[in-house]
């Protein structure tokens, strides 16, 4: 761990986090730290557990039962523990937001689509609700492609377009942090440019989280990577250092290729 | 590739293409049983009935004389008794649906209650009656009434209502929970902005079915105690004066056109046959009516719901 710029802040911090579904222990003591406004990137071969880890910084396992966390993942600058039993997952959503493997439009219109989190939020003024879902489909790209048609079906669009969507649904309550699962693994390769530049793009105004399959990707839009393997966080550092000159014997292995 | 395997090759695909042939033969075969038997009974009924089908068989009340009984009173308790049914099992059955599909935890009580509720669709429905007769017209002292057969009927389409709303719940992909969780929803704002909106379409499929079952049934309403004749309406449910609605007719005796029909084919007349045909022919078209509102509401509430 090198965090060698001065100006580095934390914004989450993963300590002793081991991770269970039933009796099987699929985290095993991860420790790492998230600095704000930077993208970090996990990577590993399938079933490592990135997207586990990824699931645990906004208690998306809490949904379905057995699930079970040990240790702790604070979140800056209040020092909130997300794993605590007694914070409620619905609180720790409302602060991180997640975009998914395969774009999930809801069945409603563009603007309900991005509305959909301020709407949780109890927001019923609609100069209000116009206002931030037009600022989170400029953010995410999106605005001038569809600034005609708000009221079509997000189903309508192309599958790039429809991740943009779901990438303004998550930013529109102007989360600390978001959460990417493998965001362009359903999509092609113009799609998974303009959204690798999104995330580029984005990580001035929030901290970004991204699980990739791509090694490729995570050199080109991550500032950290963390390597994962069998549930275990093999090498953590800055992206540039950990793809020219891994500190260890498996992080190069996997990274030229030689298995994964 | 010589000429001889290709021959064999060609040989082979003639033979397994026969195989596609015949069973096409017999899946049109079994399709024109029930097709063919539906057809002939209501063409039979049409064919016999037509000559009391016109606009007085359906105004006027039965009577002892054949050819000025009509169907009145059977096709007005019919819709009212419906329209019990309808808002006693719709909220019922969607929210025992819902309740087990997203907030119920997995376990053996679920488990038993999942199969109870099939169960229950299987139970003969002059079962319904009797405990109908039991509970609601003795023990809660609701009488031989229209709301006694709608509860009646309610209880009887329940399960159907449960087991509908349960698979169009089913059939709303995990991502779509997982994108408004996400959000920060709560399982109760997920239910409300996501699955029942999303799922209104095969839950009122479901429901029409039901009910199309529900209006045909005899047994249970004759054990509740319907009356076979009965020359009045009940009270109406509008009034001039303030408040405008009147829930008196609930609690008035009917009849529904079934049991007409029961009624009329058990005279010695034969004029009186004819009567139970037509009405016969009425009771199908209402069913066939309820079965394509069914097939509209789906195809325009499903235009919009993509995944």
């Amino acid at each position: 761990m090198t965090p060698s710029e001065p100006s580095l802040a934390l914004k989450m911090r993963v300590d002793d986090l081991n991770f269970y579904y039933g009796d099987f222990l699929a985290l095993k003591n991860i420790g790492m730290p998230v600095y704000d406004k930077k993208v970090t990137a996990l990577i590993g071969p399938s079933g490592c557990g990135k997207s586990t880890l990824l699931r645990s910084f906004n208690r998306m396992h809490d949904l379905y039962p057995g699930n079970r966390y040990e240790g702790r993942i604070t979140l800056y600058p209040d020092d909130t523990n997300l794993l605590a039993p007694d914070v409620d997952p619905i609180e720790v959503r409302m602060r991180v937001s997640m975009v998914f493997q395969k774009p999930n439009p809801f069945p409603k219109s563009i603007f309900e689509n991005v509305a959909y989190g301020l709407r949780v939020r109890g927001e019923k003024r609609l100069a209000v609700l116009e206002e931030k879902v037009e600022r989170a489909l400029r953010q995410a790209a999106l605005w001038d492609e569809v600034k005609d048609r708000l009221a079509e079906l997000g189903a309508n669009l192309s599958g790039g377009q429809q991740q943009r969507l779901c990438i303004a649904r998550a930013l529109a309550t102007e989360p600390e942090v978001i959460l990417f699962d493998e965001p362009t693994s359903a999509l092609d390769p113009i799609a998974t440019a303009s959204i690798e530049e999104l995330v580029s793009e984005l990580k001035d105004q929030v901290t970004i989280l991204i699980v990739t399959h791509n090694m490729q990707q995570a050199a080109r839009v991550s500032d950290y990577t963390a390597y994962m393997y069998l549930g275990e966080l093999v090498e953590f550092g800055l992206t540039d250092q950990l793809f020219i000159k891994p500190q260890k014997k498996q992080t190069e292995d996997y990274l030229t290729g030689r298995f994964g | 590739m010589d000429a001889e395997t290709l021959q064999s090759i060609r040989a082979m695909v003639v033979r397994s293409k026969r195989r596609d042939e015949v069973f096409g033969l017999v899946g049109v075969a079994a399709l024109m049983v029930g097709v063919l038997t539906f057809a002939a009974l209501f063409l039979d009924m049409a064919v016999q009935g037509m000559a009391r089908i016109d606009a007085d068989f359906l105004t006027s009340f039965p009577s002892r004389r054949p050819a000025q009984a009509g169907i009145l009173s059977a096709w007005v308790g019919s819709t009212l008794v419906m329209l019990v049914t309808a808002v006693a099992a719709v909220p019922l059955g969607v929210a025992t649906g819902v309740y087990l599909e997203e907030y119920a935890p997995k376990n053996w009580i679920t488990d038993v209650i999942e199969i109870n509720v099939t169960n229950l669709a299987g139970v003969p429905s002059i079962i319904y009656g009797l405990l109908a007769l039991g509970l609601f017209v003795y023990q809660f002292g609701l009488g031989q009434s229209i709301l006694t057969a709608g509860l009646t009927l309610a209880l009887l389409i329940l399960p159907v209502v449960i087991v509908a709303t349960r698979e169009s719940i089913r059939a709303i992909p995990q991502m779509i929970r997982e994108g408004s969780f996400a959000c920060g929803a709560t399982t109760w704002q997920t239910v409300r902005d996501h699955i029942l909106p999303y799922s209104t379409p095969g839950i009122l499929t479901g429901v029409i079915i039901g009910m199309a079952r529900a209006i045909g049934e005899t047994a249970p309403v004759i054990t509740i105690g319907a009356l076979t004749f009965i020359a009045f309406l009940p009270p109406s449910p509008f009034q001039g004066t303030p408040p405008f609605v009147n829930a008196d007719w609930l609690l008035a005796p009917f009849t529904v056109m079934p049991i007409q029909m029961f009624n009329w084919t058990s005279r010695p007349e034969a004029e009186f046959q004819v009567n139970a045909a037509a009405a016969g022919f009425i009771l199908v078209l209402m069913t066939l009516l309820m079965n394509g509102l069914a097939i509209w509401l789906r195809y325009r509430l499903r235009r919009n719901i993509k995944w």
